[in-house]
């Protein structure tokens, strides 16, 4: 497997100027690191990129799909603006903390699931829309609830 | 199901065929208008634009080919083509449909258009959450590629991270450059200094990927199709309370209430029809009584609203419009980049208040209050994004004010708990930076 630092000047070829690969760079550095951005990441892009650690984190922080404090194996993420809140959105929501014990924004004690709100996915006319791991499950109703979050628990 | 002004020009061959690889859509006749386009001269194809009368579909509608002829010459720098496939507005799911079904007309579109602005730097710039879109159009790519036919073009394929406003033209320049998606003053418009401070034209996946089309109708007969001032096509999103929703392709000037109740399939559960949002969610909201107006940018205009991005949101007589206004404005107020101060500000304003008169604590003083914030902030921030928090807010009081003032008067929400967008949860409700258990780390 190659380096970090080599993937990121592969990336970082494709541009005219290396900054541009910051986000790219910050996703690959994410997933290198259990789905998280810590001190660690914004060492290892910045080196890679020329930049300063305190200027990857300040533009991590921007964005909603770095995350800058740990999360579980997996992520489940709903959409609750308005066209799937109209379809029931709330409703997953409910049956989701139900099932797993926990609020949005929390992670299971297990460390395996993190459960997130999040704004319109671009699913609305199948909503409610569902990311399970960024895969877009559509349309979910609060039944298929029980169902995901077994398929999670079993799938490690 | 009567389907009135059903056209597929943008999505053309893609309902019963899958078009995604290379081989099916050489097979409809793709990259033929390719190979057209590069024997014209570039000015002749800005002249087919022109005359299509094509206009934006991101949202703005400005004319496509006078933005194209716009660009900045001689500067002896590059001239980039970005196109922004960040589709972020609440209701919108058109283009992620073109992406998945037709990836090729839209690499089409870039390269006839970067034959027109003689650009050899094509950008797509994707919303990050678009994972299947993203991998569908990396694997097109790849096989334009090894087909020869990008001849010297380059299309990168870039994933925005989660940010709405990377959608507006200049955030998504700044984020393209590596920096925080903020939009920038104009001018300079991007035309003239855009990305890396070159000439820059921005156009919106379904402008782009209608390129091909108008170059096979010509621009005179592409004109023709629509109405007056709205020419072509738009792929529309239906979503909410229909029975159908999904994407579908209409001329414009087509009937709002055909697509809601003849290819919608109308309002489910028996309940009645209490407003439509034409546009996305930052447009003026219509009254069920105005569902026959037409949908072209014309008509919406006169109505008091806009096209937008083509979203229409159907919202049936269960949905409480203090609460609708809520959670419009917590996502603007989440989405708000805080660079100026009125949207950073203002939008916060919005949410408080509009808590406030939902949880029955408000007086008629905080009515007017909320009117008044919504005045401070059209038309004085940096980019529309405020403007995308107040037009609707506004549009709800105004359209609904007797529902407001039950608020007020009842002390509370007079729906009881019934309504259907009660409790809803909004990212900014919920639990931040609460690190996953120690146990689980270790
Ligand atoms: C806050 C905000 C968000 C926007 N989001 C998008 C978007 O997601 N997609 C898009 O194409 N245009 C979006 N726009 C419009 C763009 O700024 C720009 O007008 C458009 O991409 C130009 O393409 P067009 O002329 O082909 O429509 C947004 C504008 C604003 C103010
Ligand atoms: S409102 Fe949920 S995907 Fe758009």
């Amino acid at each position: 497997m190659s380096t970090f630092y080599d993937e990121v000047q592969e990336i970082r070829a494709r541009y005219p100027e290396a900054r541009s690969a910051i986000l790219p760079a910050l996703r690959l550095a994410q997933e290198r690191h259990d789905g998280w951005l810590p001190r660690e990441a914004f060492e290892e892009v910045a080196d890679a990129l020329d930049l300063t650690p305190a200027y990857c984190r300040s533009v991590a922080s921007f964005y909603d799909m770095f995350h800058l404090e740990p999360v579980g194996r997996h992520l489940v993420e709903v959409c609750t603006n308005v066209s799937c809140a109209l379809v029931g959105a709330q409703q997953v929501v409910e049956a989701l903390e139900q099932e797993l014990g926990i609020e949005p924004g929390e992670t299971t004690a297990d460390g395996r699931i993190t459960l997130r709100l999040v704004e319109c996915a671009g699913g609305c006319g199948w909503g409610t829309v569902v990311a399970v791991d960024h895969r877009y499950r559509e349309p979910v109703r609060a039944e298929d609830v029980p169902g995901i979050v077994q398929e999670l628990r079993n799938g490690g | 199901m009567a389907a009135e002004g059903v056209r597929e020009i943008v999505l053309a061959g893609s309902k019963d065929r899958d078009l995604t690889k290379l081989a099916a859509y050489r097979a409809i006749g793709g990259y033929e208008l390719l190979a057209r386009a590069r024997e014209m001269a570039p000015q002749a194809l800005i002249d087919e634009f022109l005359a299509a009368g094509v206009r934006g579909r991101g949202g703005a509608g400005f004319p496509m080919g006078r933005k194209a002829s716009f660009l900045a010459k001689g500067t002896g720098k590059p001239t980039y083509l970005t196109v922004n496939a960040d589709e972020s507005e609440p209701g919108t799911f058109k283009d992620r449909e073109i992406m998945f079904r037709v990836p090729h007309r839209l690499i089409e579109g870039c390269l006839i258009t970067a034959h027109a602005i003689e650009s050899t730097n094509v950008f797509i710039y994707i919303r990050g959450e678009y994972l299947h879109e993203f991998e569908i159009l990396r694997d097109a790519l790849e096989e334009v590629h090894g087909a020869g036919l990008l001849d010297g073009v380059t299309i990168v394929l870039h994933r925005g991270a989660g940010a709405y406003i990377c959608g507006e033209e200049t955030g998504m320049l700044e984020s393209l450059e590596g920096k925080r998606g903020q939009p920038r003053s104009k001018p300079p418009f991007p035309a003239v200094q855009g990305l890396y401070a070159s000439p820059t034209l921005i156009n919106n996946v379904e402008t782009i990927a209608t390129v091909p089309k108008i170059l096979e109708l010509g621009g005179a007969e592409y004109a023709k199709l629509g109405v007056e001032n709205s020419a072509g096509t738009r792929v529309f999103s239906l979503s909410g309370n229909v029975v159908r929703g999904g994407n579908y392709e209409l001329e414009l000037g087509a009937s709002l209430r055909s697509l809601i109740y003849d290819l919608g399939g109308g309002i489910p559960d028996g309940r009645q029809l209490k407003a439509v949002i034409p546009g996305g969610s930052s447009v003026p909201v219509l009254t069920a009584d105005e569902v026959d107006t037409a949908l072209d940018f014309d008509s919406m205009a006169q109505a008091g609203t806009m096209l937008g991005s083509g979203a229409v949101i159907v919202i049936d007589d269960r949905a409480c419009m203090v609460q609708l206004g809520l959670r419009v404005a917590q996502f603007y107020m989440h989405e708000s980049c805080g660079k100026c101060t009125p949207c950073r500000e203002g939008t916060r304003w919005l949410v408080q208040i509009l808590h406030a008169i939902e949880d029955g604590e408000s007086s008629q003083d905080e009515l007017e209050l909320l009117l008044d914030v919504c005045d401070r902030i059209l038309g004085k921030c940096l980019c529309p994004l405020g403007d995308a928090a107040a037009m609707p807010v506004a549009s709800y009081v105004n359209r609904f004010r007797e529902e407001f003032q039950r608020h007020i008067d009842e002390g509370g929400c007079p729906y009881g708990g019934a309504s259907s967008l009660d409790h809803v949860l909004a990212p900014v409700d919920q639990h931040t930076g609460t690190p996953v258990p120690q146990e689980a780390t270790a």
